[in-house]
């Protein structure tokens, strides 16, 4: 959908020309967002400002929709592309509605239609119409504004979006909340956005795909999971951090590191668990109530030492984890409870499977066995 | 989000009381020693002088506004920024020559009269107001400037959307002081020509009759007051909501 070929960019500045972006090539898919990481003049903000010309290229091609965007007059491109930055930049003297009709009011759009639209727009990003609609941004808070930020790039209802660290100034616990809002939307709007940011976290949560930026040039193009388990260098290595295969646990749902262990009711035999158990080679079985919620646990131990039905001789559950949730939830219930395995469990507290501790390890590890010679190890790392 | 250089307090509590019970006094000392009824003496000629007055001050001030915010407006952007700067620092240099020598550069370029006065007011208001509407259009933060741009707005889009009235209440400020500072300035007018209240001021003075000179100075003083307010007022009001302190 966005696709950058060979772009460049070189400054001319009193000091000799710098360049700031050098033979950027990428492809963002229809529907994705694409973020472009790096440290702090690597170049990601000047080569999304290229896309939308505020910033002119010094040479290559952008294309967008297969168009090349050199033959569009650049008002045009611009209303056409929904743009988000840092400092949000709601216009002070306008009302909240007028600040989110900016672009339909630019197009000509009949008033009555771009208010419906604008009111549409603030309640899809959680701000209630019969609020907000007649504030100005000084009466409102950061995360607030920021959410009219995006339903004004929103609202001609742009195929493309641009997002200048977006989220970058407002507080951590906003932050979260108005991303994990972000994506929901995504989901619905597939709208293919770049995105710039400089924090790895933001990035893989975001990301589809990652594009990592060190002084100009594009290093590594590839999803949120090969970024941080594939590398290419020691300076994404450094970048993306030590910890980077603790950041995959939040890639990766609770339902693909889950056995499917099969569940026991009250009624079974001591013995007959003991069988299940030793089958799968599993530490313990799940107890389930007639609805299929779960109701206990009886450890490989117990079902082998004494004798009975496992209503008898069940303990409760510290804790469960819901399928859907990632596998860093996972794991911190895991640590908090201090336990090797947790109970999986859907929306309805029905029981599905448990996660292990050494599933997820083997999980996690899988994807390094075929290529331990990409990856670089820990001093190597060192040297740059 | 923006720190203006003009803020706007109301005077402390204390002030508030203070002043009119020093007017009162003033007044007690004035009808004690028969001054008001000296001043009174004038009245005809206070309300048609006033209105002469006025008349100079409104003509000149619209002028100043007319020409002073467009050039302001002009030299704000980006293609002329590199002589703005010399060009504001030349008026900063203007604005540094006493009215009443500009009053007598006038005078002798224009003769004597009502257009040689209002040249003369006129050029002592353009600065302010030529100076404010600059660098209040300067002050708009870069961000909307980008945002705008960013969004498809043309440069005279932007000008008209974000800038002017982000700027606004900055510009009115440069009005407000240039206006009320024209009223005081206006007297002189009266020394190439121009009418005004300068004519009972600067008699008084030569007559030593300070009732006469006070029928000049005390309406002049009321009118400047008068205008700041009128002015104040539209600043208020005109001014969009959100880009306003006062309201």
């Amino acid at each position: 959908m966005i696709k950058l070929d060979n772009l460049t960019k070189i400054f001319n500045t009193p000091s000799g020309p710098i360049v700031a972006a050098e033979n950027v090539s990428m492809d963002v898919p229809e529907g994705e967002i694409c973020i472009l990481l790096g440290p702090s003049g690597c170049g990601k903000t000047t080569a999304l400002k290229m896309v939308n010309r505020l910033i002119p290229k010094t040479s290559g091609k952008i294309f967008i929709g297969g168009k090349d965007t050199d033959g569009i007059d650049v008002t045009e491109l611009r209303r056409n592309i929904g743009y988000v930055i840092q400092q949000i930049g709601l216009f002070p003297n306008m009302t909240v509605v007028d600040n989110v009709c900016v672009v339909p009011d630019l197009l000509g759009w009949d008033r009555r239609k771009s208010r419906t639209r604008a009111k549409e727009l603030l309640e899809l990003v959680n701000l209630d119409p019969a609020i907000f609609v007649d504030r100005f941004p000084k009466e409102l808070s950061g995360g607030q504004q920021q959410r009219v930020g995006v339903a004004r790039a929103l609202a001609a209802d742009p195929p493309v979006m641009l997002m200048d660290e977006p989220f970058g100034a407002i507080d951590p616990i906003n932050r979260e909340v108005i991303q994990d809002e972000f994506l929901k939307m995504q989901k619905t709007l597939r709208k293919t956005i770049m995105f710039v940011s400089h924090d790895i976290d933001e990035a893989v949560k975001m990301g589809d795909k990652i594009a990592i930026f060190r002084a100009g040039r594009l290093v590594q193009y590839d999803s949120p999971d090969n970024v941080l388990a594939h590398p290419k260098d020691s300076f994404v290595a450094d970048f993306v951090g030590s910890d980077r295969t603790l950041k995959r646990l939040r890639l990766i749902s609770v339902a693909e590191a889950m056995l499917k262990v099969p569940a026991v009711t009250a009624e079974t035999a001591l013995e007959e668990v003991t069988a299940i158990l030793r089958d799968g080679g599993h530490e313990a079985a799940i107890v389930v109530d007639a609805d299929g919620r779960t109701d206990g646990f009886v450890s490989s131990e117990i079902a082998e030492s004494r004798r009975g039905l496992v209503g008898d001789h069940r303990s409760r559950l510290p804790a469960t984890v819901d399928v859907d949730a990632d596998l860093r939830t996972a794991v911190s219930l895991m640590f908090t409870h201090d336990i090797g395995w947790l109970a999986c469990t859907d929306g309805e507290g029905r029981y599905k499977g448990i996660v292990t501790q050494p599933g997820i390890t083997h999980l996690l590890g899988r994807t390094y066995g075929a290529s331990s010679r990409r990856a670089p190890t820990a001093p190597a790392m060192a040297t740059d | 989000m923006r720190a203006s250089a003009l803020t706007f307090r109301r005077p402390p509590a204390a002030m508030r009381f203070l002043i009119p019970l020093g007017a009162f006094g003033l007044g007690a000392i004035a009808s004690a020693n028969g001054l008001i009824t000296d001043i009174l003496d004038y009245w005809e000629d206070i309300v048609f002088l006033s209105g002469q007055h006025m008349e100079l001050v409104l003509t000149a001030g619209g002028l100043a506004i007319a020409t002073g915010v467009p050039l302001g407006v002009l030299l704000s952007r980006p293609h002329l920024r590199r002589v703005a700067e010399t060009i504001m620092q030349t008026l900063n240099i203007g604005t540094t020559i006493p009215t009443l020598a500009v009053l007598a550069l006038s005078m002798t370029l224009l003769g004597l009269g009502f257009v040689p006065a209002v040249f003369g007011l006129w050029l002592a208001t353009l600065l302010p107001i030529t100076r404010n509407a600059y660098t209040g259009l300067l002050e708009v933060p870069a961000h909307l400037k980008e945002a705008a741009t960013g969004m498809g707005m043309t440069p005279l889009q932007m000008l008209w959307r974000v800038e002017l009235p982000n700027a606004l209440f900055v510009i009115f400020a440069g009005i407000r002081t240039a206006l009320a500072v024209c009223v005081g300035t206006a007297p002189l007018a009266f020394l190439i020509g121009g009418g005004g209240l300068g004519e009972l001021i600067f008699t008084g003075i030569d007559l030593s009759d300070p009732g006469m000179m006070l029928a000049g100075a005390i309406p002049t003083a009321l009118l400047a007051f008068l205008t700041d307010f009128a002015i104040g007022r539209c600043q208020m009001w005109l001014v969009p909501r959100g880009v306003n302190p006062l309201r």
